[in-house]
Formats: structure tokens, C-alpha cells, sequence
């Protein structure tokens, strides 16, 4: 489908990765932990390792999880957009395929204090 | 001698013509679509323009004479308000975050609606469509303006009210009523009735306005209850031209049923998600509460609702596409939103607190099946570690919807323990959708939501580039002041004391 409209109609859009000064938006989402309340926006450069990416801002937010100091990075699901994921610590996000405003979904099975089972 | 006759005086109708439909002329020497040139273009079909009903047959002489009584009345009593101390007269000052929420958020849109109906008033052709427009329009600048003026008696005594209009701008939460009004007033006149006139004049103005003025009279607000008194004669109008509007396009061509059906479901949803603030607000922001947003939402949802869809099932109507994830969400939807006002307290021009125990059992009483099984937990353990000295405080900014600009709260239609994700790339963009609903809005016209200026990404944007407190100087937000939790706030400390004062000798 298209908009209707009297002229031609073609706009840029307002998040481009060229706004952000070098940077990117990832976004990152615990699944069944809705403590938080939303998926996290987190902008960082793209030539951040996904180590760095998670051991560094993704686990200051999650900290205040009471699960948050039983994840095992290595041993979790992941998942990017809609598939699954398997992640190279040591590559970079752009290395790994992580292009600007990417969801990243985390999976830790078992670990669910709070959340109550559907 | 001449004898001079007695003038006869005009009847309603005859009124009504000459100052309406005899105030048109064809014109001569410019055509009819230089004249009305967005007539066309979004495929509604018009064939009779003489054919519009106006079942109020008001004239211009007649209405500034109604209106101009009401606004005596109103600001007699707004009057008194402030020379009495009515602020004082609340139940408690948390009731403030109710009349925050609505300035910066829905008084704006008024005004925006005024503006919307003044453009309408002029692309359409008819005279009887015109003169309709042009009276709700002048409605809707009232509304605003005796909205502000009733609130501007608060800001002089609470903090947050004092930015309204930069807030509705600026704030992330105010944004999902910001857009809604921006994509009526940037779409077709035909358009623009379907989403104000009808979707939330019609449909969900009562879930609107009837429970926040019976929260305001609940909680001793006499300024908000005038307010809405005073509104309350013109909503009728108001919602008698946005169904006279759909039924006119569907009476006029059978080729406008699928694009008014296609409005329908489009404005059904932006409007749910916008009424989404309206929940917390019954649930968890009146000290005294009417009664639940699920309550609410059966009276004036699926009743009202219910009836007005089985009415337009005669010209082929069908209830809008995402009443049933609707109706899913009701049992969530205020639970997710306060957490989220709660732990992003840092950012909203409003305090939010965490629910006492007799809020709790109210909420459990009210949502059985939802609020002891997935929300009380999160509260626990909220309450839990403010107790322990660590309040529980989110410093991360949020994903938001691309279409309702929401941040992506909600969770699965039929798994409430999982956020719903849904996304979409577009012209190598990727795009995030809050639900179904506003990911379909998106894909029938992309083109329109790419442009969307969504609240957070534009925080590591310039002017503002990831600085917080610079954010907050942007969107007029003193910190410590406006934002965080009500206990121990400016609005806590002077509201108690003023009282105090008032009611006893110390």
C-alpha cells in the first residue's frame, strides 16, 4: 500500500544512522523479564565488540534484575530481529551482522524469578 | 401614510438556510477543484454535497450566544476556585499527576483539533459541512483555552505544569497523543473526520472524558469538572457531525465503504493506544477512584461500542480490525504502563509512586485474573528493594513504536509473560511496531511514518546527543522538581502542609 497524496511524496526518515554522530542504535530485550518495561535503546559505535556491547552497557541496565547476576552470557539464546543468532564475542556488532536500530534478544531458560509463566 | 409592517421573524429552518446553504454561491470564473483541491485525492467519492444533514440546524448568531453563557459560567466558577483555595479541596496531591498527564497531553490536542477542523471547514465544499466545521472549531479552541486556564490555578502552587505545551513537544510519553493529532491534521479533509470526528469523538471520547470528569468530581477538582461541563454540551455536537460524516460517504458512493473501513481500523488502534494513558490515570493515578479501566471499557467499549458497530453493519461496516487485541489488552494495559511511568520516573513531568496495599487489593479486585498472577509480583519486588534502600530505578531509554510512538510496553495478545515484537524493514530501514495494529498502519502507507520524530532516538540526536541533563533543560524539566517519585516531592511537602494549615491550627 501506498499514501495518498496530491504530489510526490518521499521524505527521509528521521532516524538515519548518519545522525547519530558515528554512532548506532541497538536495541536489546530480555525475554519473560518485564521488570523492565521495554526493550532498551542503547546507542554505541558499530565497531564495538558484542562483548563489550554486553558485558558493558547491557549488563549495567539488566543489573537491577534479580536474575541479572546468573546469566551466562555464553550459554544464553540469542536472537536478532526475528531469527536465531549465534554471536561472536570477539567481532565487532557490524561484524556481526547488528545494523543500525537491530533488536537483539536475549533467551535464559529457567531463569525466571519474577515473571509468572503464561 | 405608509404603514410599517411588522418584520416577521425567520423560523428555524428558514434561519438555518439563510445562514448556512444561503451563504454558498457557485462560483464563476475559477473552477470547482481549483477551489477545493484536496476533494479528490484520497478516493472518496461525493456526488450530492446538499445531501449533508445537520441534525442541530445551528446558526452562528445563536451559537455565540450559548457559548458566550457557559463561558460566564465557567469562569464565575473558575473564579472562585482560585480566590477559595479549591486546590486545597483534592483528595491528595497524587490526584496532580492525573491533571498533569491531561494538559500535557490531551489539552494541546484541542488545539490541534481546532486547527484540524478550521482546515476542514475550508477543503470541503459544502456549505452545511462548512458551517459545521467552522463551529467545532471554534469549540475546540475553547476547550483548550478553558482547559489551560481552569489548570493554570495548579501552577501556581504544584510543579509540571508549568511547560505544558513545551512537554507535549518534547517528553517522550506525551508523544503517542502528539502523533495521533499530527497524522489526522496531515492527512485528507475525509480522513481527518473519520480520526477526530468520529473514531474519537464518536467512539472513544467517552472513555476519555466521562471517567477523568467523574474522577475529577470524585477527587473535589471543581476546576476540571467545569471544564468538562462546559465541553460536555458541544461533544454532543461533535459527535452527531463525525457520524453524520461517515454516514454521508457511505450513503454517497458504494467505492467509499473499504477506504472509510480502512480509517476505522487505522484510527480504532492509534486511538486505543492514546487511551492507554487514560487507564493509568483510572487505575492507579485517583486517589479516589470511579471505577476500573476494565469497567470503563465494558460500559463504553463493548456497550456503546458493541451497539454503534451493530448500527453501521447496515452499510457494510465491520468493528475495526484490532477490537479484539483490544480487548485482550484491557486487563494489562494500565499494569504495564504505570510500571513504566514508575521505573522512568526520571523523565516524565509528572511523580509516580508505587501502590499501597489497599491500591493492590483494589487492583486485584478488579483484575482477578491478571493482577495477583503478573503484576503484584514486579510491585513486591519493587517495594522490596525500595525498602532495602535500592529503589528500583530504569536508566535505560526504551525501544519506541514507530507508529504510536509508544515505548513498546505492551506484551503478546495471548502470552502476557512476553513483550510483543514486531518489526519491518523498509527501503533498508528498520522499523519497530509496539502490535499488529500499529505495524499494519505502518505498512499501508510507510512512506508517512518513515518521517516519524520518535522522542528517544532524537535524544542522541542533536541538538541533545545522549546528554540527559541537557535533555532535561531541552524539554523544561527541572530535575528533582517536576519528575520522580511523589513521596518526599515539592507537590507531597506543600500540598500537606497547605492543608494542614487549612484544616487545623498548627
Amino acid at each position: 500500500m501506498t499514501v495518498a497524496a496530491r504530489a510526490p511524496y518521499d521524505f527521509k526518515p528521521r532516524d538515519l544512522v548518519e545522525n547519530f554522530h558515528g554512532k548506532q542504535i541497538v536495541y536489546a530485550s530480555w525475554d519473560r523479564h518485564l521488570l523492565f518495561a521495554a526493550p532498551f535503546l542503547i546507542c554505541v559505535p558499530p565497531d564495538t565488540t558484542f562483548r563489550a556491547f554486553v558485558e558493558g552497557p547491557l549488563a549495567q541496565l539488566l543489573a537491577i534484575d534479580p536474575d541479572a547476576a546468573a546469566i551466562d552470557w555464553t550459554t544464553a539464546e540469542w536472537q536478532k530481529g526475528n531469527d536465531a543468532f549465534t554471536p561472536d564475542f570477539d567481532q565487532s556488532l557490524a561484524a556481526n551482522g547488528i545494523a543500525h536500530k537491530e533488536l537483539i534478544r536475549l533467551r535464559t531458560p529457567g531463569l525466571n524469578s519474577i515473571t509468572a509463566a503464561a | 401614510m405608509d404603514m410599517k409592517t411588522p418584520e416577521k421573524k425567520l423560523g428555524i429552518k428558514e434561519r438555518y438556510r439563510y445562514l448556512t446553504r444561503d451563504l454558498a454561491w457557485e462560483p464563476s470564473y475559477r473552477s470547482h477543484d481549483e477551489i477545493y483541491p484536496y476533494l479528490a485525492y484520497e478516493g472518496i467519492k461525493i456526488h450530492d454535497w446538499d445531501k449533508w444533514e445537520d441534525p442541530f440546524r445551528l446558526t452562528m448568531d445563536a451559537y455565540w450566544k450559548y457559548q458566550g453563557e457557559k463561558e460566564r459560567k465557567f469562569y464565575a466558577i473558575i473564579d472562585a476556585h482560585a480566590q477559595n483555595n479549591g486546590h486545597l479541596n483534592i483528595t491528595d496531591g497524587r490526584y496532580l499527576s492525573a491533571l498533569k498527564i491531561f494538559l500535557q497531553a490531551i489539552s494541546p490536542g484541542e488545539y490541534a483539533a481546532h486547527k484540524g477542523f478550521s482546515r476542514a471547514g475550508r477543503e470541503f465544499a459544502g456549505a452545511g459541512t462548512q458551517v459545521a466545521c467552522q463551529m467545532q472549531a471554534l469549540d475546540e479552541i475553547r476547550h483548550a483555552q478553558t482547559q489551560i486556564h481552569a489548570l493554570s490555578n495548579y501552577n501556581k502552587y504544584y510543579n509540571g505544569f508549568h511547560a505544558f505545551s513545551d512537554h507535549r513537544d518534547r517528553i517522550w510519553y506525551t508523544s503517542v497523543a502528539r502523533s495521533f493529532f499530527d497524522d489526522a491534521m496531515a492527512a485528507g479533509p475525509f480522513e481527518f473526520m473519520i480520526a477526530i470526528g468520529f473514531s474519537f469523538e464518536y467512539v472513544l471520547t467517552n472513555l476519555l472524558f466521562v471517567p477523568f470528569m467523574s474522577g475529577a468530581a470524585y477527587n473535589g477538582d471543581m476546576a476540571t469538572v467545569t471544564f468538562g461541563f462546559s465541553a460536555q454540551s458541544d461533544e454532543a455536537r461533535h459527535m452527531t457531525l463525525g457520524l453524520e460524516c461517515i454516514k454521508f460517504m457511505l450513503e454517497q458512493d458504494p467505492d467509499n465503504l473499504p477506504i472509510v473501513q480502512k480509517w476505522i481500523d487505522k484510527w480504532f488502534w492509534r486511538g486505543f493506544r492514546v487511551l492507554g494513558l487514560v487507564s493509568t490515570m483510572m487505575d492507579y493515578m485517583l486517589p479516589k477512584r470511579v471505577m476500573s479501566w476494565r469497567e470503563a471499557w465494558e460500559i463504553y467499549g463493548v456497550e456503546n461500542g458493541g451497539a454503534l458497530f451493530k448500527d453501521l453493519a447496515f452499510y457494510g461496516i465491520r468493528p475495526p480490525k484490532g477490537w479484539e487485541d483490544a480487548g485482550k489488552a484491557i486487563d494489562h494495559m494500565s499494569h504495564q504502563f504505570m510500571l513504566g511511568f514508575y521505573q522512568w520516573r526520571f523523565g516524565t513531568a509528572f511523580h509516580s509512586w508505587i501502590p499501597s496495599d489497599d491500591d493492590m487489593n483494589w487492583l486485584s479486585q478488579k483484575y482477578p485474573t491478571t493482577f495477583d498472577k503478573y503484576y503484584r509480583p514486579r510491585w513486591d519486588y519493587i517495594r522490596k528493594a525500595e525498602a532495602e534502600g535500592k529503589p528500583f530505578k530504569n536508566f535505560g531509554l526504551a525501544k519506541l513504536c514507530q507508529c504510536c510512538q509508544l515505548p513498546c510496553v505492551f506484551t503478546e495478545p495471548d502470552d502476557p509473560s512476553q513483550l510483543c515484537h514486531r518489526q519491518t524493514t523498509y527501503k533498508g530501514e528498520i522499523y519497530h511496531f509496539c502490535s499488529d495494529g500499529c505495524q499494519d498502519v505502518f505498512e499501508n502507507e510507510p512512506e508517512k511514518y518513515v518521517q516519524a520524530w520518535l522522542p528517544m532516538p532524537q535524544l542522541f540526536q542533536d541538538p541533545v546527543n545522549g546528554d540527559l541533563a541537557a535533555w532535561m533543560d531541552w524539554a523544561f524539566l527541572t530535575d528533582g522538581k517536576d519528575n520522580g517519585e511523589y513521596p518526599g516531592s515539592g507537590d507531597q511537602l506543600n500540598f500537606d502542609r497547605w492543608r494542614g494549615l487549612a484544616t487545623s491550627n498548627t
